[in-house]
C-alpha cells in the first residue's frame, strides 16, 4: 500500500500553489466579487490555461496533456485553497468530464480539443431554480432535436461557449450539447451568494442541439458525471478549508485577549482543533476518492460520495467558524473570511446538496451489500 | 497511488490468511470470544493464542529478530492486523504490553533485562499493566502523588495508582512515582518496571457504569523495587513516561463495534413509521455520517501506515483516531436503541438484536472518551503539537510541587 501522492505529483501540487499564491492572492477574488463588470478573472484564467491545467487530464488524441486524475486532484485542491475566480471546474469537471463520459469518438475530437486549451469554457446545466431536480419534474425539453426551457443557475453560464443541458426526452432525459452563441439562446447572469463565480439563468427557445450519449440515458450519464465531479469539487473544498483552518490559526496566534494569544484558549483551541479533525477526515476520504477517480475502481459512487459529503461538512464549519475566531473584525466585508464563507456555499450545492449525497452514499452500500 | 499491496504483500497477506483459515475461526456476528468469556478463561485462551502466532511468526514480526521479532517492515505486522481482524480470536490482554511495556522497554532497559523480559512479553506469558493515572492525576498526570525513596539498593513505594488495566492478571507492571516533592512536578518523577507479586502491592477492582470491571484501583504499601528496575535516569521519569503514552494512542487508536455497518443492518430490520428504518432519510443521513467518520478514520490510518512503511515517525495526528471514533461509538449506540423505539431499552442479550450489543456499547462507551487521554486533552494536544497553538498558562510548572494547591 502507498496510500500517498507521489513525488512528482507533490512537486505539480507544490507548483500549482506557489503560482496561485503570486497570481491568486485574495485581492483577486476579491476584485471578482466587487467589480460586476469581470465575471471571472480573464488574467488569471490565460495564466491557467497557459500553464495547460485545463486539460490536465484530457487524453492526448483530444488535445489534452493526458497526466491523470491524482494530477487534476492536487490542481483542484490548489484551486479551491486559491479560491480561484476561474472557470475551471465547469469547463473541467462538468462539461470536458461529460463529454468524456457521454460524447462518441467524433464528439470528442471536436469538442475537447478547445476545452482542454480553455479557449472555449464549458458549462453544464441540471438546476432549473429553487429544488432538487429530477426527471419527471425536469421543464426544459428536447423535441425533435431543439432544446427549449431555462437553466439556472449555470456556474459561469454568462461566459461559457458551450454548455452540456440535462433536458426532458420523452419520458426519461438526454444530454445536449449547445454552442451558445445559437439562435434561441438567451442568457442573464443571476446573483448568488458567490458573486466570485458568476452565475447566469439561461433560456432556450427551440434551441438546435445534438444529443451525447443516448436519448433517454442522460440521467446516467449526469450520475457518472457528477460521481468523478465530486471528488474534483470535493478536493476544491478540501483545498479552502485548510486554507480558512490556516487563516483561524494565524488569527488566533497574533490576536490578543485577557493579556495573551486568544488561541491559548481552549474554547479556541477546541474549535481549531475540531476544523483539523474535520479537514483530516476529509483529506483522507478526497484521497480515496481520488484513488478511485483514477483507477475508474467500482467504489468510485460511494467513494465520491464520502469525499463529497466530508469535504462539504469540513469546508461548510471550517468557514464559519473561521468567521467565528476572527470575532467581530470576521463580519466585515474587509475581512476575507466571507470570500470562503460564500465559496464553500456554492461549492456545497454545485453538484447537489449534503444530503442529495448522502443519500447516495447509503444508495451505493445498499448496492455494494446487494451485490 | 496505490491501496493494493505490493505482489511481495499480496503473498504474506495470502499467507497469513491461509495460516488464520487453519487455526482460527471466522468472526460471526456475536460478540466475540474475548467478550463471551470470563477474564480467567479468556485469558487463558489468549496466551495459547498469542504463544500460537508467536510460533508461526506472526506476533509483533516488525520487532527485531532479538526481541522475539522477525525484524520484517511494521506493514507486515499491519497486514496481519487486519487479516486477524476477520476472525474470532481473543485479544486484548496484551495490548498495554505490545504497545506500551514493550517498546518502552526496547527503549530503557539493559540488554540483559530485554533479553529476560521481552521475549516472554511478546508471546503473552507474562502479562504487563501500566501504572500512571491515580486519583487525584489523571489528565494532569504529572501530578501524580504515588512517593518512591531511595533504600539501599532498592526504592520504596508508598502511594495508589487507578484504571489499570489488567493489574489483577499482570505479572509486570510499568510505575512513575515522585522521588522529590520539592521540584517542580515534571522533574521530581522515576520511572520504573515492578514485579506485580510483590509483597505490599494490594488490587481492587473498579465496578464501571456498564458492569463490567476491566480496571482496578493498585495501593502500594512499603513495596520494594530494585534499583536495577529504574528505566531512565532519576528525575527523568516524565520523558519516559512521554515516550510510553504516544506509543499508547497508537496502540488504542481503533473503536470497537457497533459502526455504520452494525447500524445500516439494524436499520434494514427495523420498522420506522410502517416501513423499513433504513428508507428513512433522517437515518440514511445519520449513517453516512458515521461512514465518512469511519472511513476517515482507516484512510487516516493507511496515510499512518504508508508513512510507517517508509520509515518516518507518526506524529500526534494519530490522535484524531480516538476523538472521532469514541463519540462515534457512543452517538451509534445510542441511535441503535432508539431504532429499537421502546423496546430500546431492553439489555438482555437473548430478547435483542446483535445480543444487545449496542446497549452495551451505550453503557461502555462514555469510557472510551476518557481512557487513553480524554476528548479534550487530545484536542488541546491537537491545537498544540500539530497546530502550533500557544501552551495554556500553566500556574503549576515551574513551583515546587509541595506548594501546588490541592483540591479535592
Amino acid at each position: 500500500m502507498n496510500f500517498d501522492f507521489s513525488d512528482a505529483q507533490k512537486a505539480l501540487k507544490q507548483q500549482t500553489r506557489d503560482f496561485l499564491r503570486a497570481a491568486c492572492d485574495t485581492t483577486v477574488p476579491r476584485r471578482v466579487l466587487e467589480d460586476t463588470d469581470e465575471p471571472f478573472a480573464r488574467d488569471l484564467w490565460q495564466q491557467v490555461c497557459a500553464n495547460e491545467s485545463p486539460g490536465i487530464a484530457i487524453p492526448e488524441e483530444y488535445g489534452g496533456i493526458g497526466f491523470g486524475y491524482l494530477e487534476l486532484c492536487v490542481v483542484a485542491e490548489e484551486m479551491g485553497r486559491a479560491i480561484a475566480p476561474v472557470p475551471f471546474s465547469s469547463t473541467v469537471y462538468l462539461a470536458a468530464e461529460a463529454i468524456l463520459q457521454g460524447g462518441s469518438d467524433e464528439q470528442k475530437k471536436r469538442l475537447l480539443p478547445s476545452l482542454a486549451s480553455g479557449e472555449s469554457i464549458g458549462t453544464f446545466a441540471l438546476s432549473e431554480g429553487p429544488g432538487q431536480a429530477t426527471v419527471a419534474n425536469l421543464q426544459a425539453t428536447l423535441s425533435d432535436g431543439r432544446l427549449s426551457g431555462t437553466k439556472m443557475p449555470v456556474p459561469d453560464g454568462d461566459v461559457a461557449d458551450l454548455c452540456v443541458v440535462v433536458a426532458k426526452d420523452g419520458d426519461g432525459a438526454s444530454l445536449a450539447v449547445v454552442d451558445l452563441a445559437s439562435e434561441g439562446v438567451s442568457r442573464e447572469p443571476v446573483d448568488t451568494l458567490d458573486p466570485s463565480r458568476s452565475h447566469a439563468r439561461i433560456t432556450f427557445d427551440g434551441v438546435e442541439v445534438e444529443l451525447l450519449g443516448e436519448a433517454g440515458q442522460g440521467w446516467a450519464i449526469k450520475d457518472a458525471v457528477f460521481d468523478r465531479a465530486a471528488v474534483l469539487f470535493a478536493m476544491e473544498q478540501l483545498g479552502g478549508a485548510d486554507a480558512c483552518l490556516q487563516m483561524a490559526i494565524g488569527y488566533a496566534k497574533g490576536r490578543y485577549a485577557f493579556g495573551r494569544p486568544i488561541g491559548s484558549f481552549q474554547a479556541i483551541k477546541h474549535k481549531l482543533a475540531d476544523m483539523y479533525i474535520k479537514n483530516e477526515l476529509a483529506r483522507a476520504n478526497c484521497y480515496y476518492g481520488a484513488w478511485a477517480l483514477s483507477t475508474d475502481a467500482p467504489e468510485l459512487p460511494v467513494a465520491a460520495a464520502a469525499a463529497r459529503v466530508a469535504a462539504t461538512q469540513a469546508f461548510h464549519f471550517a468557514s464559519k467558524e473561521n468567521i467565528q475566531t476572527h470575532g467581530g473584525i470576521g463580519f466585515t466585508w474587509e475581512s476575507d473570511c466571507h470570500l470562503y464563507y460564500r465559496r464553500s456555499k456554492l461549492l456545497a450545492l454545485s453538484i447537489g446538496s449534503e444530503r442529495v449525497w448522502k443519500d447516495r452514499l447509503i444508495s451505493g452500500l445498499e448496492r455494494q451489500e446487494a451485490a | 497511488m496505490d491501496f493494493n499491496d505490493t505482489p511481495e504483500q499480496a503473498t504474506y497477506r495470502a499467507e497469513v490468511r491461509a495460516w488464520l483459515g487453519a487455526n482460527a475461526e471466522p468472526r460471526k456476528d456475536r460478540p466475540s470470544v474475548s467478550r463471551r468469556l470470563d477474564a480467567e478463561e479468556g485469558l487463558a485462551l489468549a496466551k495459547a493464542w498469542q504463544a500460537r502466532k508467536a510460533d508461526a511468526g506472526y506476533a509483533c514480526r516488525h520487532w527485531p529478530v532479538a526481541h522475539g521479532g522477525q525484524g520484517r517492515p511494521m506493514i507486515e505486522t499491519i497486514i496481519y492486523d487486519q487479516e486477524e481482524a476477520n476472525f474470532d480470536v481473543p485479544t486484548g490482554f496484551f495490548s498495554i504490553g505490545l504497545g506500551m511495556c514493550g517498546p518502552v522497554m526496547a527503549q530503557y532497559a539493559t540488554q540483559e533485562q530485554q533479553a529476560r523480559f521481552i521475549p516472554p512479553l511478546m508471546r503473552g506469558e507474562e502479562v504487563w499493566c501500566q501504572l500512571f493515572s491515580e486519583p487525584a492525576a489523571g489528565s494532569d498526570v504529572a501530578g501524580l502523588r504515588t512517593r518512591c525513596h531511595r533504600d539501599g539498593d532498592d526504592w520504596v513505594v508508598n502511594g495508589q495508582k487507578v484504571w489499570t488495566s489488567g493489574a489483577h492478571y499482570s505479572d509486570w507492571g510499568i510505575l512513575v512515582a515522585r522521588h522529590d516533592s520539592s521540584l517542580p512536578k515534571h522533574k521530581g518523577l522515576t520511572f520504573f518496571f515492578i514485579d506485580m507479586k510483590s509483597p505490599g502491592i494490594d488490587i481492587k477492582p473498579i465496578k464501571q457504569i456498564n458492569g463490567g470491571s476491566n480496571f482496578n484501583e493498585v495501593f502500594f504499601t512499603n513495596v520494594r523495587v530494585p534499583d536495577s528496575q529504574r528505566l531512565g535516569a532519576i528525575g527523568e521519569g516524565w520523558q519516559v513516561a512521554i515516550t510510553t503514552l504516544m506509543n499508547e494512542r497508537l496502540a488504542v487508536g481503533d473503536a470497537p463495534p457497533p459502526d455504520f455497518r452494525e447500524v445500516m443492518k439494524l436499520a434494514a430490520a427495523c420498522e420506522l413509521d410502517g416501513r423499513s428504518a433504513l428508507e428513512d432519510s433522517a437515518v440514511r443521513e445519520k449513517i453516512a455520517d458515521w461512514y465518512v467518520e469511519a472511513m476517515g478514520m482507516k484512510h487516516t490510518k493507511a496515510r499512518t501506515m504508508t508513512a510507517l512503511s517508509q520509515g518516518k515517525v507518526p506524529g500526534p495526528e494519530n490522535s484524531i483516531g480516538k476523538v472521532v471514533s469514541a463519540s462515534k461509538l457512543q452517538n451509534v449506540s445510542s441511535f441503535g436503541a432508539d431504532l429499537m423505539d421502546m423496546g430500546g431499552v431492553i439489555t438482555d442479550p437473548s430478547l435483542m438484536p446483535s445480543d444487545a450489543l449496542f446497549q452495551q456499547s451505550f453503557l461502555y462507551s462514555p469510557g472510551l472518551r476518557i481512557a487513553g487521554g480524554t476528548d479534550e486533552i487530545l484536542r488541546n494536544i491537537i491545537a498544540e503539537r500539530v497546530l502550533g497553538l500557544p501552551g495554556e498558562i500553566r500556574v503549576d510548572r515551574d513551583v515546587p510541587y509541595s506548594d501546588i494547591p490541592t483540591g479535592n
